[in-house]
């Protein structure tokens, strides 16, 4: 069902600029295409440094990055943002733009300084807002779109840009249920039509029914991997989350289920601070 | 709406030329500025045609075309709608420069002008370089931190030069920090061509990184724009044109500011569109506030600072009301 690596993190090593601590510390895993693959874990656990690393933002300590077995330091950015697109935590126009504008920056890496426009960019940028489903809002101001509509015009940005890896950085932030799951169908079906989704998010419910391969992230190492009923035991996650809880059956599909128990007595309210 | 754009806005550069050129202290009538333009007819005219009005208006429309190119370069690199050319310490070191030199009794013609622009382009020069962080690329919150201080510290350097310096230097350097486009002459316009030519087409050519970065670092990044070199450069290009405006024409303030706005409330979203509008917007408003500030009250002449900021900022507070509006 899984195919190749699309992207793959290989004993990767980032340590900021003046941090004390490495933010990412030896860690390595892939992922695949035609497959969801999620990392999650606690805040400050060195999720969205992976993105950074992938869009270049910060330096690599140690380790190296591929995609589609090809070693990031031999491809321009250009050649990276046509290879995987990445959909970023956080993104918001400057100035207006017109949800039809916003999609067609997706084909920004096709074109150049001397030509504005690429052959391939009415076809692709249809088939993104189809597969989207955002056909509806292309005249729209995207300051004006709803959470849920905003995160779909996202995903039809990247798709536009055409590769087989999508990346997203915590995508249903501020969702509803039903747009949440709007979300999360969507990116099984990208990745059943042969797509690497590699998705960084808090939602250990939704990772246990949609993710194929599961990366637990703990203070910048790998808490544990592998498919969701192996990484989302009781234990784990209580080490990995320092809060009591418990894993249990859905009624629905029989996924892991985490609930988070009331702190008890002697667990202090002060969350440990992020690093 | 593309189209109607250009129309107008191309309408409105001409319209502005020829009252640049037809109005002033002797009044010119349109046959006798044709024959002027064609070198013959009455010579006091073509003097006045081709020595005084002709270089006036083409300074302006150089002046304008920068700042409202820098302006909008300045905006979108920021992702910031109150950014402007001046705002990386170029007005203050321009006018240290300036009234250091006016102070020093240095040529008004060559010297005045190369003082401003040495103070421009250094100050830009340090705010730039105090905003790198580790990793050598530039913060913008250090950036416009650097650039308020920077600017501060000229102002200061400027009023202790007013209150030592004889009258009559602190009125030539007053008049030249309010900006005016009376000194110019064709050697002055041609200087300023080169940079605006050089300058301007850069700022053209790249302007596709600037709807990038519209969508943040991240964003921009994610398509596969080089965030920092994009963006130095498009401070570099935004400080070297409005220093040579500021050495050509001293500080002309608002235009920076509310063309790029002006181009956009008309429509105009991708940023090559957006920069070449603010060249001919840029060009036509300069053009037009030296018109107003030469023909209000004659013989005397406004400062031109002040009669772009009189236009512009009514437009500006108009704009703020529709964002209001909006949100």
């Amino acid at each position: 069902m899984t195919g190749a690596a699309a992207v793959a993190f290989q004993d990767l090593r980032i340590r900021y600029p003046g941090a004390a601590t490495f933010a990412v510390d030896g860690v390595t895993f892939a992922a695949s295409s035609g497959a969801v693959t999620a990392v999650t874990g606690p805040n400050g656990s060195g999720k969205s440094t992976l993105v950074k690393a992938l869009l270049r933002r910060v330096p690599l300590t140690g380790g190296h990055i591929s995609i589609d077995g090809v070693p990031l330091a031999e491809l321009s950015p250009r050649d990276v943002a046509r290879r995987a697109a990445v959909v970023p935590q956080r993104e918001e126009p400057a100035f207006p733009m017109t949800v039809r504008e916003y999609i067609a920056l997706g084909r920004f890496p096709y074109a150049s300084v001397w030509r504005t426009s690429d052959p391939d960019a009415d076809r692709a940028i249809a088939a993104a807002v189809a597969r989207a489903g955002v056909g509806e809002f292309l005249d729209r101001q995207t300051d004006a779109l709803s959470g849920g509509e905003w995160q779909r015009v996202r995903v039809a940005r990247a798709l536009a840009q055409g590769g087989r890896v999508l990346v997203l950085d915590e995508p249903t932030t501020f969702l509803d249920v039903a747009h949440e799951m709007g979300v999360f169908e969507l990116l099984a079906d990208l990745a059943r039509h042969g797509m690497g989704v590699l998705l960084i998010t808090h939602q250990l419910n939704l990772v246990a029914r949609f993710a194929h391969h599961v990366v637990l992230l703990h203070r910048g190492t790998i808490a544990a991997q592998g498919p969701p009923d192996a990484v989302m035991t009781g234990a784990i996650l209580e080490r990995v989350y320092e809060w009591p809880l418990v894993v249990a059956r859905d009624p629905a599909v029989g996924a892991p289920m985490l609930i988070p128990l009331r702190a008890p007595a002697s667990v202090t309210l002060h969350r440990p601070t992020d690093t | 709406m593309r189209t109607r754009f250009w129309t107008i806005a191309f309408a409105s550069l001409a319209a502005a030329a020829v009252l640049g050129v037809v109005l002033g202290p002797v009044r010119l009538s349109p046959w006798s500025l044709w024959a002027a333009l064609a070198g013959h007819g009455d010579p006091v005219s073509v003097t006045i045609v081709q020595t005084i009005r002709l270089p006036r208006v083409a300074l302006a429309a150089l002046v304008g075309a920068a700042l409202g190119m820098s302006g909008a370069a300045m905006q979108g690199t920021l992702r910031n709608g109150l950014a402007e050319p001046y705002l990386l310490g170029v007005s203050g070191g321009a006018a240290v420069g300036a009234v250091a030199a006016i102070a020093l009794g240095w040529n008004a013609a060559v010297g005045v002008p190369l003082a401003a622009f040495v103070g421009a382009t250094g100050a830009a020069a340090l705010v730039l370089s105090l905003s790198r962080i580790a990793g050598g690329r530039a913060d913008v919150r250090l950036l416009l931190m650097a650039g308020v201080v920077v600017g501060a510290f000229a102002n200061a350097a400027i009023m202790v030069a007013y209150a030592t310096a004889p009258p009559e230097t602190v009125r030539g350097a007053l008049w030249w920090m309010m900006g005016s486009v009376d000194s110019a002459d064709w050697q002055r316009v041609s200087w300023l061509t080169v940079y605006v030519a050089v300058g301007g087409s850069a700022l053209v050519v790249w302007a596709r990184d600037l709807d990038a970065l519209a969508l943040g670092d991240d964003g921009a990044a994610a398509l596969g724009v080089d965030v920092e070199r994009a963006s130095r450069r498009a401070y570099l290009l935004a400080a070297l044109l409005a220093a040579a405006t500021v050495a050509a024409a001293g500080l002309v303030g608002f235009v920076g500011l509310v063309v790029p706005h002006m181009v956009r409330a008309a429509g105009l979203r991708r940023s090559r569109a957006l920069m070449c509008g603010a060249a001919v917007v840029g060009a036509t408003l300069v053009i037009a506030a030296d018109v107003v500030a030469r023909t209000v009250r004659p013989p005397a002449e406004l400062p031109l600072g002040a009669v772009t900021a009189l236009l512009g900022v009514p437009f500006f507070l108009w704009q703020l009301r529709r964002l209001a509006a909006r949100s």
